[in-house]
């Protein structure tokens, strides 16, 4: 690791640990009603969102209420989006002309499988992408439809988790706020004014910004190219802010267009993380106590930094097969040393380590250099940061309360051993809660791990419907061995973990991967979504047991070790076979110079 | 006549208190861990229990057997068709086999150990033959089982009492040894709250009227029985959430292993060499990755807490009653017998001006010397200890004693024309100016002085003269300050409840340390107390013994009532002391804790060790699919075969060896969540991770030398 590398990581973490209070301060205003900077200006839109919507803002809902207001938001713009897709080439601004039949110039068909599978990853706040931006979508479906949904899929998570919050602050209530004003509030107030500025940036450092058609360049080499064109500043910021990560171009924050510059990168990666991070102090804020809140921004960072610096010093101390056959693998002042390939010479071994860990981290799934060419224990990070349930900051909301999640399993095992029924903010954790926590815990690992299974092993007749000319499961893999499995386990446990980013060398875009997939994402979304809502509910009705010093404390040292420990031995014990089997298996091969 | 002795005539309580340990180790009904009857019956019922339709109610073992049954069927297929590796699948399958039968053991040996007891106290159990009075008047002999509530019969000495009540008329002693294991007899009387009567104890002496009060079957001795035999047992709410966590986690473990077959499958193809693993592999790494330990011992845990109460001579109604002492936040404490022994003691002779100090202790002492009661015992000893008055001979005087009535409150002495009194200031004010004295202004302040120091004060008079004031003071329990302290570092809150008057009770409870007291209290103004530290979410235990105690018992979430109570309260309440010593209440909120501690210790030790059961199994598993994984053999075990073979014996083995841990709790000291916590996530968690290395190693090298893989 050189001293740049560490230096940009140490100088991220701390300008994130700058943000999460303000932030979170907001976040805590806007939620409980209160009046902010940028009401003179919204609020009259607000009001009249509501009044279109025939929504009392008043009204509060209990958690059924309020699942079901969000299951069928998404279900709606499950179906708007699939029309969409299917109907592009009716539909305006389609400039190259794709659609759902026939495919201009090599573009690909936008089938029944592959726009299901589009439109469940948007929806998830997945943006897994079977598809290729550039040579499949119209930019009315990438403006009006993904766009669309990278704001309100990741509003819809925010807005849940501000619900488990009042779960954990409310006292004997039966409800848990109103999901259309949460989500109206966090898409107007928050992920709007974010993105504007957002994209305005992006825009000064070379981000494209345009609904013109495609252009012929001739290069230097005196060979003609097509430049992809369209509107992917207004899409880039929200991408990274909303932790969607569907590229607008299938090379993602890789395509200069995106992420043109070391410095976009930089704030493409701040991006991901502020919302995340500021609400663990919204969370401290409404259940009263900022410690609390700052107990999980601990307990985050302390398994962000084992993430970052293992995935960087494994890049940086790149192949020793290579450095067998003589080649400079250490960094000096003229080359970057350790591993470069997949990776942008513009930004560098560290720049990319701390985006792929970020990105995993948090359920974004933005890339800017590929996973599938890091080293074996390079590429584990990420695959086991999908693992872990995206709680290292997480996804916007998703991993504030999947880290909720792992705090009452936490709470519940190691509580016990104070000598008292086991309370998290004073809230007793009970069989209810134990159970949804089991159940959500459970639906994600099943997820992963029979899909994973399946494919592995699942024989097709060649061009059969299911997988086409591939045949086998494991037909569509570019690479053998313990590697192609790895690529497997990582498309399941990125579309489970809705987290979006690929190890690429595989093929999914068939019918059995883009509906397994789709299915993985629907279960890891909603198995988890409701569960958890079910113990908030659960949660708000109790009374606050009050704190004395036969209190599990919760806010210490003790508690964070324990939790960020709970976090990795519970995805360690359920994935330990697996990846022992994946890169685990790949690095100790690579030691006797076998490479995949 | 009583002559004082060199001690302070006050008696001791009977319960001696320990300063460090909360647990007293002395137990009245102890009995060993391993007694070799409770063991054969254990032994024998562990087999019975390997019947499915009762395992399925323990989800973790009920899996460990249907991996067992697997096993063994591949086993015998292999044995037919004449495959090889038949040895080491019939190991497996052989340990498996044992996991189930270490669990169950578990189970029954606590239950063993209750049903032991419940044998005992069914021995007691004759059916004797009672004197029911009719209504007539004449008395009729029946069967006690003949009895129904309701029904008076009348008992005289060395009979045995038919069944529970309440005396009617008449006081006699009892034997009630049966229950409490106290050989000590009691007095039980009628009216007041020493009227309850317990079925199966014997009268002593006198002969008295009991109106019975429950019918046969429903008796507090067949209720006893019921609940040590666990025959009523049903898991409490954190056992059922605990449960549930640990089948989660064999689902995941499940789905863990299951879909290692495909990956396993793959791997071989990808690597041209290796092969599946093995069902009895699969099965042997299932087993050893689920929550066997905890789920084995699980039951036995909170068995075993019920047991220990039992074992404190409380009778808990439910395990809830022991999980929810726990949790217990705030503790009512009454102060007469729990804080403060009984009785007071004379700790000063306050004369009024012109008195002096051997006139009134000689006066005091006087007047004492047929007072029987401690408090009067106290005063003669307190004269002769600072003033050298003896106790003296009185029988030639022309002696004339007083006895102490509710109606005049106060007692004394007539002697030699002279008139001595002792009593409540008030009483002997109106005593004095009856005799035609003038009482002293001095004397009313010197009381109020006394009342504020949380003293009881006690006037003299002798005839017409107001002498003055013994200052007699509440005794603060031994050793109490620092219970309380301990309490307070477990996070929870003491409050005294006390008739006394506020200025009294703030000084006793500063002297005794209580967080905060209930001064003049009514059983109204307890069970409003109760209800507002329950509305702020607070878990209260209290104790009780009197009629007017029960709605507060039953209000309270721990309602500990006295044996020698009324049968409302013990009704009211969740658990019945039988010694009926108050300060057990602090001895049950430490068991609750333990019985929780334990639960946690071994859910968490037992999900730690996992870890090493990895390392032991996944290299072993694909040591032929990729050799290369043998750098994780990071115990170096001698071959795969081995490798399985002793994680499985490991995790059984654990099961047994935590026996005695889960029967007799974790060890518990008295301190504040943090460092509690931080201690047993030390020894149980990272104790957890380590153990089974060395653990596993060594079952290696001797699977090894005894050539068994």
């Amino acid at each position: 690791m050189t001293t740049l590398g560490v230096l940009q990581i140490l100088v991220f973490f701390t300008v994130i640990l700058a943000v999460t209070k303000p932030l979170g301060v907001f976040m805590t205003r806007l939620f409980a009603g209160e009046r902010t900077f940028l009401h003179p200006v919204l609020r009259p839109v607000e009001k009249l969102l509501y009044a279109l919507g025939g929504v009392d803002e008043k009204e509060e809902q209990r958690w059924t209420k309020y699942t079901a207001s969000l299951l069928s938001f998404s279900l709606f713009s499950f179906v708007v989006l699939y029309l969409l897709q299917r109907l592009q080439g009716v539909l305006p601004a389609n400039p190259q002309g794709f659609s759902g039949a026939h495919a201009p110039g090599g573009a690909t068909a936008m089938t029944p499988d592959l726009a299901f599978n589009t439109a469940v990853s948007f929806v998830t706040n997945t943006n897994w992408q079977s598809y290729v931006g550039e040579t499949t979508l119209s930019y009315l479906v990438q403006m009006a439809g993904l766009t669309v949904q990278n704001f309100v899929s990741a509003a819809a998570g925010i807005a849940i988790a501000v619900a488990v919050i009042r779960g954990f602050a409310r006292q004997q209530s039966s409800s848990l706020g109103n999901f259309w004003v949460d989500l109206v509030r966090g898409t107007l107030y928050l992920l709007l004014p974010l993105s504007l500025v957002g994209a305005l940036f992006l825009c000064s450092q070379g981000v494209i910004q345009n609904l013109s058609p495609y252009t012929q360049v001739t290069t230097v080499e005196g060979k003609a190219q097509v430049l992809a064109q369209g509107p992917v500043a207004s899409q880039e910021a929200i991408k990274m802010i909303g932790t969607n990560g569907g590229g607008f171009f299938n090379a993602n924050s890789a395509h200069p267009f995106e992420n043109p510059t070391p410095l976009t990168n930089f704030v493409q990666m701040l991006m991901i993380f502020i919302i995340p991070a500021g609400l663990t102090y919204t969370f401290g804020r409404m259940v009263g106590d900022t410690r609390q809140g700052w107990a999980l921004f601990a307990a985050m960072s302390l398994l962000f930094f084992a993430g970052v610096f293992a995935l960087y010093a494994s890049e940086q101390a790149g192949n020793p097969v290579l450095a067998k056959l003589g080649i400079q693998t250490a960094a000096t002042a003229n080359q970057p040393g350790g591993n470069m390939e997949g990776k942008e010479v513009r930004f560098g071994i560290a720049a990319t380590a701390l985006f792929a860990t970020i990105t995993t981290d948090a359920s974004c799934g933005a890339v800017n250099g590929m996973h599938d060419s890091f080293t074996p224990l390079g590429g584990l990070v990420p695959l086991f940061n999908l693992h872990l349930g995206e709680v290292i900051f997480g996804g916007v909301g998703a991993g504030l309360y999947g880290m909720l999640l792992f705090a009452i399993v936490a709470v519940f095992i190691a509580g016990l051993m104070v000598g008292r029924t086991p309370e998290y903010l004073g809230k007793k954790i009970e069989s209810k809660e134990v159970k949804m926590a089991m159940l959500a815990m459970l639906a994600t690992s099943a997820a992963i791990l029979l899909f994973s299974g399946i494919t592995a092993v699942i024989q097709f007749p060649k061009d059969a419907y299911w997988n086409g000319s591939y045949g086998p499961g494991v037909g569509n893999l570019n690479n053998s061995g313990p590697h192609g499995l790895a690529e497997i386990l990582y498309a399941y446990s990125s579309g489970a973990a809705n987290n979006g980013s690929a190890f690429a060398g595989i093929s999914a875009n068939t019918p059995w991967y883009n509906l397994t997939i789709g299915l993985a994402m629907l279960v890891g979304r909603f198995l988890m979504i409701i569960p958890l809502m079910a113990a908030a509910g659960s949660l708000a009705a109790k009374k606050r047991v009050p704190v004395t010093s036969g209190t599990f404390p919760t806010h210490g040292p003790l508690f964070v070790g324990l939790l960020a420990g709970t976090v990795v031995i519970v995805g360690a014990l359920t994935f330990f076979p697996a990846l022992s089997l994946t890169p685990i298996v790949e690095h100790f091969l690579m030691q006797q110079g076998r490479l995949f | 006549m009583p002559q004082a002795t060199k001690e302070v005539p006050v008696e001791t309580p009977q319960q001696p208190v320990e300063g460090s340990e909360l647990l007293p180790k002395k137990l009245t009904h102890a009995r060993p861990l391993f007694d070799p009857q409770i063991l054969r019956r254990a032994i024998i019922e562990s087999f019975v229990k390997l019947n499915p339709k009762v395992l399925l109610k323990n989800p973790v073992i009920f899996v460990v057997e249907a991996g067992a049954l697997m096993t063994t069927l591949f086993m015998v297929r292999d044995l037919a068709t004449g495959a090889g590796g038949i040895g080491f699948t019939a190991q497996i399958s052989l340990w498996l086999w044992f996991t189930v039968l270490f669990a169950n053991f578990a189970e029954a040996m606590a239950e063993a150990r209750g049903k032991a007891q419940a044998d005992a106290l069914r021995k007691t159990k004759t059916d004797s033959v009672a004197k029911r009075v009719k209504s007539g008047g004449a008395t009729e002999s029946v069967s006690a089982s003949m009895l129904r509530a309701g029904d008076v019969v009348i008992c005289e000495a060395g009979d045995l009492i038919p069944g529970d009540g309440e005396v009617i008329e008449g006081i006699a002693t009892v034997d009630e040894s049966v229950i409490t294991g106290e050989s000590a007899p009691v007095i039980r009387e009628s009216g007041g709250d020493r009227s309850a009567v317990t079925g199966g104890t014997k009268i002593l002496s006198d002969q008295v009227r009991i109106r019975i009060t429950s019918n046969p079957g429903e008796t507090f001795l067949d209720r006893m029985i019921a609940l040590v035999e666990g025959a009523e047992r049903q898991k409490t709410p954190n056992e059922i959430a605990l449960n549930i966590l640990i089948a989660g986690l064999t689902l995941i473990f499940l789905l863990a292993v299951v879909t290692l077959q495909p990956f396993a499958q793959y791997s071989a193809g990808a690597s041209g060499t290796g092969s599946v693993p093995s069902v009895a592999v699969l099965v042997s790494l299932l087993v050893c990755l689920i929550p066997t330990t905890i789920g084995g011992l699980l039951s036995a845990i909170g068995i075993a807490g019920m047991d220990r109460v039992m074992q404190h001579n409380v009778l808990a109604m439910s395990g809830r009653a022991v999980e929810a002492s726990g949790d217990v936040n705030t503790l009512l404490l009454d102060k007469t017998g729990t804080i403060t022994i009984g009785n007071r003691e004379a700790v000063e002779f306050i004369p009024v001006p012109g008195v002096t100090e051997s006139e009134l202790a000689d006066a005091a002492q006087l007047s004492s010397l047929a007072d029987e009661t401690p408090e009067g015992r106290s005063v003669v000893v307190l004269a002769k200890q600072k003033y050298g008055l003896r106790g003296r001979e009185v029988a030639h005087h022309e002696a004339h004693f007083i006895p102490f009535s509710a109606y005049t409150r106060m007692s004394g002495v007539d002697i030699d024309q002279r008139r001595l009194r002792k009593g409540a200031t008030e009483s002997i004010c109106q005593f004095v100016k009856e005799q035609g004295g003038r009482v002293p202004q001095d004397l009313t302040a010197i009381s109020e002085r006394i009342s504020r120091l949380g003293g009881t004060p006690l006037a003299v008079a002798d005839g017409s003269r107001a002498l003055g004031v013994i200052y007699l003071k509440d005794i603060v329990k031994g050793g109490m300050k620092e219970r309380l302290g301990q309490l307070r570092a477990m996070g929870i809150r003491s409050v005294m409840i006390t008739g006394d008057n506020p200025l009294t009770a703030a000084a006793i409870a500063a002297e005794a340390g209580v967080d905060d007291f209930l001064a003049q209290a009514s059983p109204a103004d307890k069970l409003a107390y109760i209800r507002k530290e329950q509305s702020d979410g607070r878990l209260v235990a209290m104790t009780g013994d009197g009629t007017n105690d029960a709605p507060a018992l039953a209000q309270a979430d721990v309602g500990l009532a006295m044996n020698t109570g009324t049968m409302a309260a013990k009704e009211a309440g969740n658990m019945v002391d039988l010694d009926s010593n108050p300060t057990k209440l602090i001895e049950v909120v430490a068991i609750g804790k333990q019985l929780l501690i334990t639960r946690g210790a071994l859910t968490t030790f037992s999900i730690a060790n996992d870890v090493a059961k990895y390392f032991a199994i996944i290299p072993a598993m694909f040591m032929a699919t990729y050799p290369a994984l043998g750098a994780l053999n990071i115990m170096g075990l001698h071959n795969p075969q081995s490798a399985v073979l002793s994680a499985v014996i490991f995790n059984a083995l654990i099961i047994i060896v935590l026996v005695p841990l889960a029967l007799r709790g974790v060890k518990y000291r008295p301190e504040s969540a943090a460092s509690l916590l931080r201690r047993n996530l030390l020894v149980y968690g990272l104790g957890g991770i380590i153990a089974p290395f060395p653990g596993i190693w060594l079952i290696d090298q001797l699977v090894h030398v005894l050539r068994l893989a």
